[in-house]
């Protein structure tokens, strides 16, 4: 139980999907305009991850070695289909704000990664834990650079105007703005991390 | 004895600059075009450069203490970043703006890469563009020259852009700086003087600044509204922030090349983009993006045309 713990914790920060692997920032860099997009791209992305963590983790040795890649990708592209009918039924607007990035989950190679690094060779229990945690971290770093592009960039927090008066930056969001925001937060990251690794020795 | 006999490797003469003293005597090249921005568009003007300059200082200082390095705001160069983004802003901006702009220059374009002589863009542009971006409505709405209030006119570039007439100014005009327009633009007359005074001191080289207008005259020239060669090329040089960029903004030592052929294939490439994005492009004027667009290019400049070091193949 105390390894699982481990697996979850490692995608909070120290494996942190965004800003320790930069891995799957094609749909960070489209999708992070308002809060609302971060987090249901976020349950999305952790969905998809944790299905197929546990299938490929099931399944691991009944794959030929030399075509693991395209049997992946089966299995992810039926979660992001399952992912994508749920959403057109019980949230049309944000599947319509969100796009073709639903879709585009199946070639994000945060899942991939996961799939390839991880799910390949380890139990299905610390599979699962490992999705889980990356599903979240990545979540909560698309809610971050979505919240500070959203408030700059509309004067909006979660839909509703925060300050009146208060007159937005419009490039914040608009794609520049995106990789503004992400570049500066992993740099801070970066400067945390040697921070630590500093005073750690 | 010992102290007598100095063994040193070259450079063994110091020629007393420094770039601190290079950096004040450019501000003090563009004081004359500031006087003029101010005596055409009225006191808000000068607030608005006050407003920018001490910004930019106070935002290097506080990255500077933050991070703990030397404060080194006295060197001039935060001065003149503030200085020359507030040059290229509307005179009638709200008061926030040469704010947000300075500080964006000077955290973003700047003290990101690491500091003086270590940024890719030249800082004040990349705070101008990023003003443009974020609120177009303040940062195209241009004062008239000598009415000093409210009243709003298209520079002579919106206006050619949205194909009106353009009798109503004179190139004298134009030369003087009696049109809609930047702070710091306008005034063709005092910018060439400052100019003037840096190439006599040898600050700047003649080599990005007319290649970059010569290259920008010649395609508006040739691509003029009434078929080939039938271009207005002195009206082209005179408007927008032409002058103001070649001379004192394409020829920042940090981002352009080092050497004078690298310098001229780097004013041609910035006269073409110019001409490109006037010509055609969705803006009326393309000057800031078209340096900031060759600093990015500056590298690859610097690489195809390094020297030969003496003595080697």
């Amino acid at each position: 139980m105390k390894s699982c713990l481990k697996e979850f914790a490692k995608g909070i920060f120290r494996e942190n999907p965004t800003f320790v692997l930069v891995l799957g920032l094609c749909p960070t860099l489209a999708v992070s305009v308002s809060v609302i997009n971060g987090i249901g791209m976020g349950i999305a992305a952790t969905f998809v991850l944790l299905g197929s963590n546990i299938i490929i983790a099931m399944i691991k040795n009944l794959i030929p070695e030399r075509i693991r890649i395209p049997c992946f990708i089966v299995v992810i592209a039926t979660f992001v289909t399952i992912a994508e009918m749920a959403m057109k039924a019980y949230s049309p607007a944000l599947n319509r704000s969100l796009g073709i990035y639903v879709p585009l989950i199946v070639v994000n190679c945060m899942v991939l990664g996961r799939a390839e690094a991880y799910a390949k060779k380890s139990g299905i229990l610390s599979s699962f834990f490992d999705g889980l945690g990356m599903g979240v971290g990545f979540t909560w770093a698309l809610v971050l650079i979505s919240a500070i592009r959203e408030f700059f960039g509309s004067g909006q927090l979660v839909g509703r105007t925060v300050f009146k008066g208060f007159e937005p930056a419009f490039v914040l969001g608009m794609p520049p703005g995106a990789l503004l925001v992400i570049g500066l937060l992993l740099g801070f990251f970066n400067v945390l991390k040697q921070r630590k690794g500093q005073r750690e020795g | 004895m010992h102290d007598r006999l100095v063994v040193s490797t070259s450079p063994h003469l110091h020629a007393g600059e420094s770039t601190s003293r290079i950096m004040w005597l450019v501000v003090l090249s563009l004081v004359p075009a500031g006087i003029a921005g101010v005596v055409i568009f009225g006191l808000s003007a000068l607030g608005v450069i006050a407003l920018g300059i001490a910004s930019a200082v106070f935002a290097e200082a506080l990255l500077e203490a933050l991070t703990k390095r030397k404060i080194t705001i006295l060197d001039g160069s935060a001065f003149l970043t503030g200085l020359l983004l507030t040059y290229n802003l509307p005179p009638n901006v709200p008061f926030w703006l040469p704010i947000a702009g300075s500080v964006f220059s000077i955290a973003v374009g700047k003290h990101v890469f690491g500091g003086l002589g270590q940024n890719i863009f030249n800082p004040a542009l990349v705070g101008r563009v990023f003003l443009i971006a974020s609120w177009p409505r303040y940062m195209t709405s241009f004062t008239r020259p000598l009415a000093y209030d409210a009243v709003t006119q298209a520079t002579p570039l919106a206006a050619l852009k949205e194909g009106k007439s353009l009798e109503g100014i004179s190139h004298l005009d134009l030369f003087l700086g009696l049109r809609g327009g930047c702070i710091g633009e306008v005034c063709i007359v005092a910018l060439l003087a400052g100019a003037l005074f840096l190439l006599v001191m040898g600050y700047i080289s003649w080599h990005t600044p007319l290649s970059f207008i010569l290259t920008t005259a010649a395609i508006t020239f040739v691509f003029g509204p009434d078929g080939l060669f039938s271009g207005n090329w002195v009206f082209q040089i005179l408007t927008g922030g032409l002058v103001l960029g070649a001379f004192f903004m394409a020829t920042d030592y940090v981002t352009s090349p080092l050497t004078r052929k690298g310098q001229i294939i780097f004013g041609i490439g910035c006269g073409l983009i110019t001409a490109v994005i006037r010509l055609w492009g969705g803006y009326p004027e393309g000057v800031s993006y078209a340096i900031l667009m060759m600093n990015a290019a500056t590298p690859v400049i610097d690489r195809f045309t390094k020297t030969r070091v003496y003595g080697t193949r």
